[in-house]
């Protein structure tokens, strides 16, 4: 392998990684919290893809202005979500909780399917981002540069508003204790509310990334991504955001590396991300970044 | 009333009534076998594997309170297992284009009764290899593991072509399955894990569900026991497996998606997580239902898209069914109760005592 093509799957590697981070920490925020795989945090990319597609293409919006737009209502779908299939549950036995994720997820998938159809759609791409410039000989497209830079400032007012604002500090405090927290007077509830706007609308923004870099949405493009972020958030350590980035960037450079070194392993991609999870889990349960796993019951 | 007089009267007459219900069941099947339709034939045996899925998927879901999401998995491993043994090898050299088939398979053949073992004991052996990953976890780890694992067999059966001819899957199988074969299974599996839920092993899976740390400290290994409720279902997995493989007979890695899965979860959750009875019930009106839905699918052609009805409006509906249950019934319609004798009898007033 060439140089040039080894920098070019490391920068691919690099934005893959930067998504599946985005979208982990979304997994890893609300398991922080409520201890609960959101099975349903996947198809959010494809709800925020598509809003941004009918955003551009039948109300005829700039970008600039559709894709914030989508990321926002994406949000918001992400607490209702959370008042309907997870809040009613709260007390409920946690197979139960995980029953309602799963359901959330295929009635959000095949609403999709019924509202929209199964035939996959193009993403209407801006041309600022489709440009390709050539670095010390390497030709990459802009996107796979902007893709970690993007990531860059969302994980940096992320970080800002967990470990630098009272909402934040109100959100540690729950994820370590939610009784405690509600007893020193703190709207929990409110709190797990923000919890999902934040973690959904990072996934959004994955999702809008994810569909301009591969421009085929359908209904269940979500699912692969989600699962593999969620191996991401466990391989980083679940409910720690940076372990969730390191995570993500381990796993989408992994992913693209392996493909890379080993072409006849290509069929087998998929099944990499699970064998990790399963090494994860046998060898070191808590992740690279996590602290012991408590049972919170 | 003692143990021991109750038993001497009432278990005679369960075994009565067990057998009368057996000769029925025999009995309309043979009707359905000679005058049924070919469509209510069809609906008949796919409720039959259902249920052996539904009460199988229920010992570890609902028995052993894991949320295992891999049941597809095994069930394709026990599909292609029997797949591979029923046809001749003649079929297989046809079917293997893009590359041949490896060895061992190559040459076999079995009857169809010999490949439904052998692809049990296939799935049990793979669920025995991945018991030791799956049980070093709990709760939502378990389930994403054993969701994962359905992921590789996935994966694996599009790749591995010299094995399941990858994409192209196994076509044109001998429609072995028939009413007799699939409730034949359908009625051993319940007999079995009614027997083994019954037993001190069952008690013993109930009482990890309830509290696993109390479990220990009166001396259960979960270990042993979850992973004895895991091989047991794998197994008859397997075995639905195979008999859905001869049914459908044509099988491609497309066809056992977590989608299988969801539909089983959705089976035990809405009889009643825990319940056999529930299941029973809950895969009797999946299959049925699932028939009688295909209504909302067909006449709503909206004309703006140019997809022929609505494929996902089913699905939509299975899926707001499962939240609505979970949200507001959790207990199903069995709740953890089962169907006795006793009961039917003293609901009637007809207790002998």
């Amino acid at each position: 392998m060439t140089t040039t093509i080894f920098f070019q799957q490391l920068t691919n590697g690099i934005s893959l990684g930067s998504l599946y981070a985005l979208v982990a920490i979304g997994y890893t925020m609300v398991y922080g919290i409520l201890r609960l795989i959101n099975f349903a945090h996947g198809d959010l990319l494809m709800v925020a893809a598509y809003t941004a597609i009918y955003a551009v293409t039948m109300f005829t919006l700039p970008w600039y202005l559709s894709f914030p737009l989508a990321i926002a209502l994406t949000g918001c779908i992400g607490i209702l979500l959370d008042r309907v299939a997870y809040k009613p549950l709260r007390d409920a036995p946690r197979i139960s909780l995980l029953i309602s994720a799963i359901g959330a997820s295929f009635l959000l998938e095949n609403l999709a399917l019924v509202i929209i159809g199964g035939v996959p759609k193009g993403f209407p791409r801006p041309d600022i981002f489709a440009k390709v410039i050539e670095i010390l000989g390497v030709r990459i497209q802009v996107l796979t540069i902007y893709i970690p830079l993007m990531t860059l400032v969302f994980l940096m007012a992320l970080l800002y508003i967990v470990y630098r604002t009272k909402v934040g500090k109100a959100m540690r405090a729950a994820s370590k204790d939610i009784e405690t927290t509600r007893l020193m007077g703190i709207n929990v509830d409110r709190i797990i509310a923000l919890t999902f706007l934040m973690g959904s609308s990072l996934a959004a923004a994955g999702g809008i990334m994810w569909a301009m870099k591969y421009p085929q949405v359908n209904p269940f493009m979500g699912v692969i991504p989600g699962l593999k972020a969620f191996i991401a958030a466990v391989l980083g350590g679940i409910g720690n955001i940076i372990g969730a980035v390191v995570g993500g960037f381990a796993l989408g450079l992994g992913e693209i590396l392996l493909v890379a070194f080993f072409p006849q392993l290509a069929q087998y991609r998929d099944a990499f991300a699970f064998v990790i999870l399963i090494l994860v889990l046998l060898f070191r349960p808590t992740g690279i970044m996590g602290e012991p796993i408590t049972d919170k019951t | 009333m003692t143990w021991k007089g109750k038993d001497m009267d009432t278990s005679k007459r369960n075994l009565y009534c067990n057998l009368a219900a057996l000769c029925l069941l025999a009995l309309v099947l043979y009707l359905f076998d000679r005058h049924g339709t070919e469509y209510q034939i069809r609906i008949l045996n796919n409720m039959a594997v259902f249920i052996t899925l539904a009460v199988s998927y229920n010992l570890v879901n609902g028995m052993c309170g894991l949320l295992h999401l891999g049941p597809n998995a095994f069930i394709t491993i026990g599909a292609y297992t029997s797949a591979l043994l029923t046809m001749s090898p003649m079929e297989k050299q046809m079917s293997f284009i893009i590359e041949p088939l490896i060895w061992p398979f190559s040459v076999l053949q079995a009857p169809f009764f010999v490949s439904l073992i052998a692809g049990g004991v296939m799935a049990t052996i793979f669920a025995f290899l991945i018991s030791f990953p799956v049980f070093r976890v709990r709760g939502d780890y378990l389930a994403i593991v054993t969701l994962g694992f359905g992921e590789v067999i996935r994966v694996l059966c599009n790749a591995l072509q010299g094995v399941t001819n990858g994409p192209l899957g196994l076509k044109g199988l001998q429609p072995y399955t028939n009413l007799w074969w699939s409730w034949g299974v359908a009625v051993f599996t319940v007999l079995v894990i009614t027997k083994l839920v019954n037993s001190s092993f069952g008690r013993a899976m109930k009482a990890i569900r309830e509290d696993e740390i109390a479990a220990k400290a009166m001396g259960v290994d979960p270990f042993r026991h979850l992973l004895l409720a895991f091989l047991v279902s794998a197994f008859f997995s397997g075995v639905a497996g195979g008999l859905m493989a001869h049914l459908i007979t044509t099988i491609s890695p497309t066809l056992f998606t977590f989608f299988l899965t969801f539909n089983l979860l959705i089976i035990i959750v809405v009889g009643g997580l825990g319940s056999t009875t529930g299941a029973v019930i809950g895969a009797a009106l999946f299959a049925w239902g699932g028939e009688a839905l295909r209504v909302v699918e067909s006449p709503m052609d909206l004309g703006v898209f140019t997809i022929p009805g609505i494929p996902g409006m089913r699905m939509v509906l299975f899926s707001v069914i499962l939240m609505v249950v979970i949200l507001f019934a959790r207990r199903g319609i069995m709740g953890r109760n089962e169907f006795s004798w006793d009961w039917l009898f003293s609901k009637l007033g007809l207790n002998a005592k």
